[in-house]
């Protein structure tokens, strides 16, 4: 889960991580009335969206007087954004943040990751603050400094110490870079934190360290023990359809392709992905329907993939394990009377009781003839042309009729 | 030989008495898996699927002398339940169970490994010696007994290679399913060896997802330390970037873990990468008919 930019600062504010001062609106006027409570002569207006490079979208903006505030609000409140991170379609602007003009002496970086290799989280930082940090990564990999952190021991003074070393910092600089390190640190362990990203972390005149941006998000697995972080999940971030199925227990994700696919498992449904497009078509989705594929689930699951209009064909991919094929062709039948699948299914089950789900489907094509039986039996479709379908029960042999055939409707 | 189980293994189930627990023990022990007891607090004493239920992990190693744990308790007590598994002597702890906070995991396996267990999971089908011993939760039927070992990230593409090798008229000498979560215990580099030291084992399988770079490290051990061959598929090579793919390690994040540069390096190392997961099993005959 993600947070917007002044949900992490005050996230960061309660940990003693110091921000600009700086208030959320929802309106122009509060925007402008922010501005005035907050004083000073200079102000920042920031769109509030989860994605990365809104400055270069036009969605960070300086003001010098209140009129700026408002005319800059105006602009942004309601474009819609895009950056490199959101997609051509880009994000609606629904808040903006007026923040406190900050004085910048230099600009760094400073961020937080799970090192998977390590099995610990790994602080980075670099003197290319502003800069994308995977450009620095890769073209200037020498000025990135990292230290991983042993949970068990926590962030010690050598941590901090290698880090400011490594940025050129000494003195009182040092000091106070190492003292918003530890509390960074303290914000990505007590809060399950999946990543932190400072771009940029400021030095100011009195070289002392303010995070100018942050961006914040968490492990999913742990916000059951973070109601308070849970509570700030904004719901019109996510894509919609994603929200739905996550509701029910589907993972989902929406695709540019015509290719719907339903899989049972993450890697198969990958991998169903992988071999539309190996054949030349394109996937709408990825959705893992998990190891229960009952009737209502699969409803659920067509039901979601067609809410995406350029669904022409849905293909159903279920390994059976524990789960009978027999019990999920039953399921894919009941879910085409709760739900009305307009577009051409195609079925493919292989594993626990394979032949008796064939010929369940068989048996109904009459009544579902939508729904094609492509196991190891014969195709028995009113409109085929009765040919022998001896497929050997392989992903092969659905490649074949997925893709040369369905797909023309 | 085969590799960590065998029919001799001795297992003990955490979360025995639970649902998944229950339903999953009695198909292992239907399999012919030695499940010499389990373990729920506060209802030891009693006996559950035939076999005898302990409240500490401590008590049911002292009695039974199992050496591995397959564990289903709920996701807020995994770590708890591995390193009690850990402190009291298990050597393998097999770990189901899925949803696991990241953070939890770091801490349990730091602490597993420490007391010399080794682990297998989180958030995975488990392990399983074809007709010897399964120890988890996939379809046992499908791993006929042969000579593939099989090493996967993901539960459902595991059966799909096994039963395409079992097709082409090979078996399975052990297969692992090693999770796709951002911490994982057992991973590529240390099973290859166990498979390349396992004098039943012929070719390995493996398959990977997008996603981190555990898949690259083995490449490199692959070229430096394993001589028998090697198929693999990666899936996800139409996985869009900064999107999760249902696994929580399933993301490519920034130009790193996308499945071309791990296919790239698994084939630089001499392995036969194949582009379709339909060709795992095509693959396997062609090496081992080579």
């Amino acid at each position: 889960m993600n947070i917007h930019e002044y949900q992490a600062k005050e996230l960061f504010k309660k940990y003693g991580v110091p921000t600009p001062r700086g208030k959320v609106a929802f309106s122009v006027e509060e925007a402008v009335k922010n501005a005035e409570e907050l004083g000073g002569k200079i102000w920042v207006v920031k769109a509030q969206i989860h994605a990365g490079g809104r400055g270069l979208g036009g969605g960070v903006k300086l003001a010098r007087s209140l009129d700026e505030v408002k005319s800059w609000s105006e602009k942004i409140l309601g474009m819609t954004l895009v950056t490199h991170q959101t997609g051509s379609e880009g994000k609606l602007v629904q808040k903006i943040y007026i923040e406190e003009g900050a004085d910048i002496k230099r600009e760094y970086y400073l961020g937080m990751v799970l090192d998977r290799a390590k099995e610990m989280p790994v602080m980075m930082a670099s003197t290319e603050g502003g800069m994308e940090i995977e450009e620095v990564a890769k073209n200037h990999p020498e000025k990135i400094v990292k230290v991983a952190i042993d949970p068990t021991i926590g962030f010690q003074g050598f941590h901090g110490r290698n880090l400011a070393f490594g940025l050129g910092l000494s003195g009182d600089e040092m000091k106070h870079f190492i003292k918003f390190a530890s509390a960074l640190y303290r914000v990505y362990i007590e809060n399950d934190v999946d990543m932190i990203e400072i771009n940029p972390l400021v030095k100011t005149g009195k070289g002392e360290f303010i995070a100018l941006d942050g961006k914040v998000g968490f492990d999913d697995n742990a916000l059951y023990r973070h109601p308070s972080i849970e509570a700030m999940r904004d719901l019109s971030e996510e894509h919609p359809t994603e929200i739905e199925a996550k509701a029910s227990n589907l993972s989902y994700v929406k695709l540019d392709g015509n290719v719907g696919c339903m899989v049972n498992g993450a890697g198969l449904a990958m991998a169903t992905m992988d071999i539309i497009k190996h054949e030349g078509g394109q996937p709408a989705n990825f959705l893992d329907v998990g190891g229960g594929a009952n009737p209502q689930t699969v409803a659920k699951g067509f039901e979601i993939i067609l809410k995406d209009p350029n669904v022409k064909a849905i293909f159903v991919n279920i390994f059976g394990g524990i789960v009978r094929c027999d019990r999920v062709a039953n399921g894919i039948l009941e879910a085409t009377k709760i739900t009305q699948v307009n577009v051409p299914v195609i079925v493919r089950l292989d594993g626990t009781n394979a032949i008796e789900a064939a010929e369940m489907r068989t048996k109904n094509v009459g009544k579902h003839d939508r729904i094609r039986s492509h196991g190891r039996h014969i195709h028995k479709h009113p409109n085929s042309n009765g040919t022998k379908y001896t497929g050997q029960n392989r992903l092969r042999t659905y490649r074949f009729h997925v893709f040369q055939k369905l797909l023309k409707y | 030989m085969s590799i960590l189980v065998n029919k001799d293994t001795k297992v003990i189930v955490q979360g025995f008495t639970g649902k998944e627990g229950t339903f999953h023990a009695s198909q292992c022990l239907d399999y012919g898996t030695k499940i010499v007891g389990g373990v729920t607090p506060n209802k030891g004493g009693t006996e559950h699927l035939g076999q005898p239920v302990f409240n500490t992990v401590s008590e049911a190693v002292n009695i039974t002398g199992a050496t591995v744990s397959m564990i289903f308790v709920p996701p807020a007590f995994v770590a708890d339940a591995v390193m009690e598994a850990a402190d009291a002597g298990i050597k393998l702890a097999v770990i189901i169970t899925e949803g696991a906070p990241v953070k939890d995991m770091g801490l349990a396996k730091a602490y597993a490994t420490k007391k010399n267990m080794l682990t297998i999971g989180p958030n995975c089908p488990g392990i399983i010696t074809a007709e010897e011993c399964k120890i988890g939760i996939m379809p046992g039927f499908i791993f006929k007994k042969g000579r593939v070992g099989l090493i996967s990230k993901s539960g459902t593409l595991t059966y799909e290679a096994s039963n395409q090798v079992v097709k082409e008229g090979f078996g399975i000498s052990t297969a692992v399913g090693i999770g796709g979560d951002p911490i994982i215990g057992l991973s590529y580099k240390q099973l290859l060896q166990m498979f390349q030291d396992d004098n039943e084992t012929d070719a390995i399988v493996m398959i990977g997802e997008i996603g981190g770079d555990l898949e690259i490290q083995a490449a490199s051990y692959i070229k430096e330390n394993i001589t028998k061959p090697v198929v693999a598929f990666i899936a996800g090579q139409t996985a869009p970037k900064g999107k999760r793919m249902g696994h929580a390690g399933a993301i490519i994040s920034g130009s790193a873990g996308t499945a071309s540069e791990k296919m790239e390096a698994l084939e630089f190392a001499g392995v036969k990468v194949v582009v379709s997961p339909a060709d795992i099993g095509k693959a396997v005959r062609e090496i081992l008919t080579k």
